[in-house]
């Protein structure tokens, strides 16, 4: 049913990631879809990484480890920006686009009240593309 | 502080890091123990989580907040002239370290772009721009003049043309004494003179302080992997210590000359636009009236937040753009109704002017011209430099993919050009104005007959057909570079005092755009503004020094980098 599922990812926060990581692993077995982890790195040093470059290596390595250890075929995709706060929607958006997933997977939040000035990014992409998107509380 | 000493007694730890990987291509990458965000604390405030710096956010924003309240405890006038009389002791008793601190970095700027390091690329010899021409230059010259070219434009050449308060530049004779215009040989050399010391003040100068700081932040950051933050250029002096409370001072004092830089001007700033609404519309009650200022900082802090929230790309480099196409509207059009041929045959003499009377106006010591060199020249350095972390940090941010040689061209020659341009333009009409219609002139009634700095602009533009026209432009002008300069500050001390991240909390940023109107809008209401804007250009002194020693890290730190 999906064919491609993509997994935005936040390299600073892996650890509260789990629960969606093992949820995207078990749907990527069940229907034999590859994962596409994708993350968004400021150009700027960031905590994660020096450089853009450093921050696709960190990616790609992650991909690694989470495709030996749920044994899934997985690919990564890291993209650069020069405000991400603000254009991780977009960017998700883009990323949606150009691997040609048909399932998000991604962690979410507790929805609280700024979610009124600031909308979650799963609903925006769910909005704003034509994949499915599963978000994981 | 245990950080620092075990950083201290092991500084070689390399061999335990991985290599870290080139950014674009190769470039000299520095190794450090520090990481970005190590010092951060996420604390949980209601339904907002931050990512903040301990303890630069907590002091920065406690300093703000106590000087806010001594000032208006101690009184609007009183601070006023305490720091009045600061910022004009400094002034007059630095005034040769100011005017040569600024000759060092020209001299240095000019000295890198025809070196072999001006082939040095921001962000590794492979990287490609973020930004096309056209919007780069529009954030930088945005951030870094804008709003004070619409003020000072017309005031300064025409102030110098026919000062009756003696300051004039280099003591030499002025254009119109007493509402007499002087022979046709003075007034042409009073003229000259006038343009040649207002481009100098808005020039090369200013330019290569900001090109200083932008170029060490850009360095540092791209090429050296440190976090984006104004300690990152004293690495090659400070080493490690810089994460500790050397680093810590500076960021604060960036944070403290940004915010209120910022919330002084906003302030004042809405104080001349309801001036110029009251004189533009006929409507007296609002020029002086207070509420209007508020009402004009909340509108202005409403329309920096929407653009906070749409991010750079969205806010303001759009708004930029809107920037250089309005003024650009604004220059032609004066341009075309104002003396077209004799503005346009005298911008290369205002320029040649500039470059034959720089060695004097630049010379530091055995000058007679207190009210000018003191008065106007050391306060200008002082001004420029207390804006440069502020300026500095968001050139440094757009500017990645440029190689160093192309990076001072933009930042210092192109702007210069520009200054001269538009001070031929807005100046020189004014000054024509003058000379054509002596006291008659509305320039004359506002700069010279009686100082009504704000109503400069419009004066001038009274005097040429359309005026309710294009003053309705420079108002919205004027709006829209404050609109601009409350967001891209608030990227910047959010970005300090989140450490180096620019990718804090998008709250965080909301903060700082509220907190500066609130800082505003209270010393507005409660007096107190001249005050902390003379405390404010008051840190230009140790930040002068401070640059001095940034030019010394920006040559190590380029020396050390792969050219092309």
């Amino acid at each position: 049913m999906y064919k491609q599922i993509l997994v935005p990812v936040d390299l600073t926060h892996v650890d509260r990631l789990g629960k969606a990581l093992q949820t995207a692993a078990d749907l990527s077995r069940h229907y034999d879809a590859p994962v596409c982890y994708v993350g968004v790195t400021p150009e700027t040093p960031s905590p994660v990484a020096h450089n853009p470059k450093e921050f696709a290596q960190k990616l790609e390595a992650f991909g690694n480890r989470q495709a030996s250890e749920h044994g899934i075929t997985a690919t990564t995709r890291s993209y650069s920006s020069t405000d991400p706060a603000i254009d991780i929607n977009k960017t998700l958006k883009k990323a949606v686009e150009e691997s040609g997933a048909d399932l998000v997977v991604m962690a979410s939040h507790i929805p609280n009240v700024t979610d009124y000035i600031w909308p979650s990014h799963g609903g925006w992409v769910a909005e704003h593309s034509s994949a499915s998107v599963f978000v994981v509380r | 502080m245990s950080n620092q000493n075990e950083n201290e007694n092991q500084p070689e730890t390399e061999a335990e890091t991985e290599a870290l990987p080139e950014p674009e291509g190769a470039s000299d990458l520095i190794e450090t123990d520090y990481e970005i965000g190590q010092d951060n604390i996420t604390p949980q405030i209601g339904p907002l989580g931050l990512d903040i710096h301990n303890p630069v956010f907590a002091i920065s924003a406690a300093v703000i907040i106590a000087f806010v309240v001594a000032v208006l405890a101690v009184g609007g006038e009183a601070s006023a002239s305490f720091f009045g009389d600061l910022r004009g002791y400094l002034t007059s008793t630095f005034d040769w370290f100011f005017i040569i601190a600024g000759n060092i970095f020209v001299i240095v700027c000019l000295g890198i772009l025809v070196s072999p390091l001006g082939k040095v690329r921001i962000g590794g010899v492979d990287a490609t721009p973020d930004y096309s021409y056209a919007g780069w230059f529009a954030m930088l010259f945005a951030a870094g003049m804008g709003i004070g070219l619409m003020f000072f434009g017309v005031l300064e050449p025409v102030y110098y043309f026919g000062t009756p308060w003696g300051d004039q530049p280099l003591g030499r004779d002025i254009g119109i004494i007493d509402g007499e215009l002087a022979d046709p040989a003075t007034v042409e050399a009073a003229r000259l003179t006038a343009m040649a010391a207002t481009i100098y003040h808005w020039g090369l100068h200013p330019w290569a302080i900001y090109a200083i700081v932008a170029l060490s932040l850009a360095l540092f950051a791209y090429n050296k992997g440190l976090p984006l933050t104004v300690r990152s250029i004293f690495y090659p002096i400070f080493g490690e210590r810089i994460w500790g409370w050397p680093g810590h001072l500076i960021d604060i004092l960036a944070v403290f000359a940004t915010l209120f830089g910022l919330a002084t001007s906003l302030g004042l700033g809405a104080k001349q636009a309801a001036s110029g609404i009251g004189f533009v519309f006929g409507m007296d009650w609002v020029g002086g009236s207070i509420t209007a200022a508020v009402v004009l900082i909340s509108i202005i802090t409403l329309l920096a937040l929407i653009s906070v929230l749409r991010g750079l790309d969205g806010g303001v480099k759009i708004l930029s753009e809107i920037n250089m196409v309005l003024a650009g509207l604004l220059l032609v059009f004066i341009l075309a109704v104002g003396p077209t041929m004799t503005l346009v045959s005298q911008f290369f003499g205002n320029l040649g002017a500039y470059f034959s009377d720089i060695f004097a106006l630049s010379n530091p010591v055995g000058r007679e011209d207190d009210g000018y060199r003191q008065g106007w020249t050391a306060f200008y350095w002082a001004w420029w430099i207390s804006w440069s972390p502020f300026v500095g940090m968001f050139i440094a941010r757009v500017s990645r993919g440029r190689s160093v040689r192309e990076f001072i061209t933009c930042v210092l020659l192109i702007p210069t050009v520009v200054s001269a341009i538009w001070m031929t333009v807005f100046g020189g009409t004014g000054i024509d104005q003058i000379i054509e219609m002596a006291t008659e002139s509305g320039v004359y009634s506002y700069v010279v007959a009686s100082y009504v700095p704000e109503l400069s602009l419009f004066g001038m533009l009274a005097d040429l057909p359309l005026a309710s026209i294009t003053s309705v432009l420079a108002i919205i002008l004027v709006i829209v570079f404050f609109v601009t300069s409350s967001d891209s500050g608030s990227l910047v001390i959010d970005t300090i005092t989140a450490g180096g991240k620019i990718n804090a909390p998008v709250s965080q940023r909301v903060f700082w755009v509220l907190f500066e109107g609130v800082v505003a809008s209270v010393l507005l209401i409660g007096g107190g503004l001249a005050a902390l804007q003379a405390a404010s250009v008051s840190t230009g002194l140790p930040f002068a020094i401070v640059l001095l020693l940034a030019c010394y890290a920006l040559v190590r730190g380029l020396m050390a980098e792969p050219r092309e």
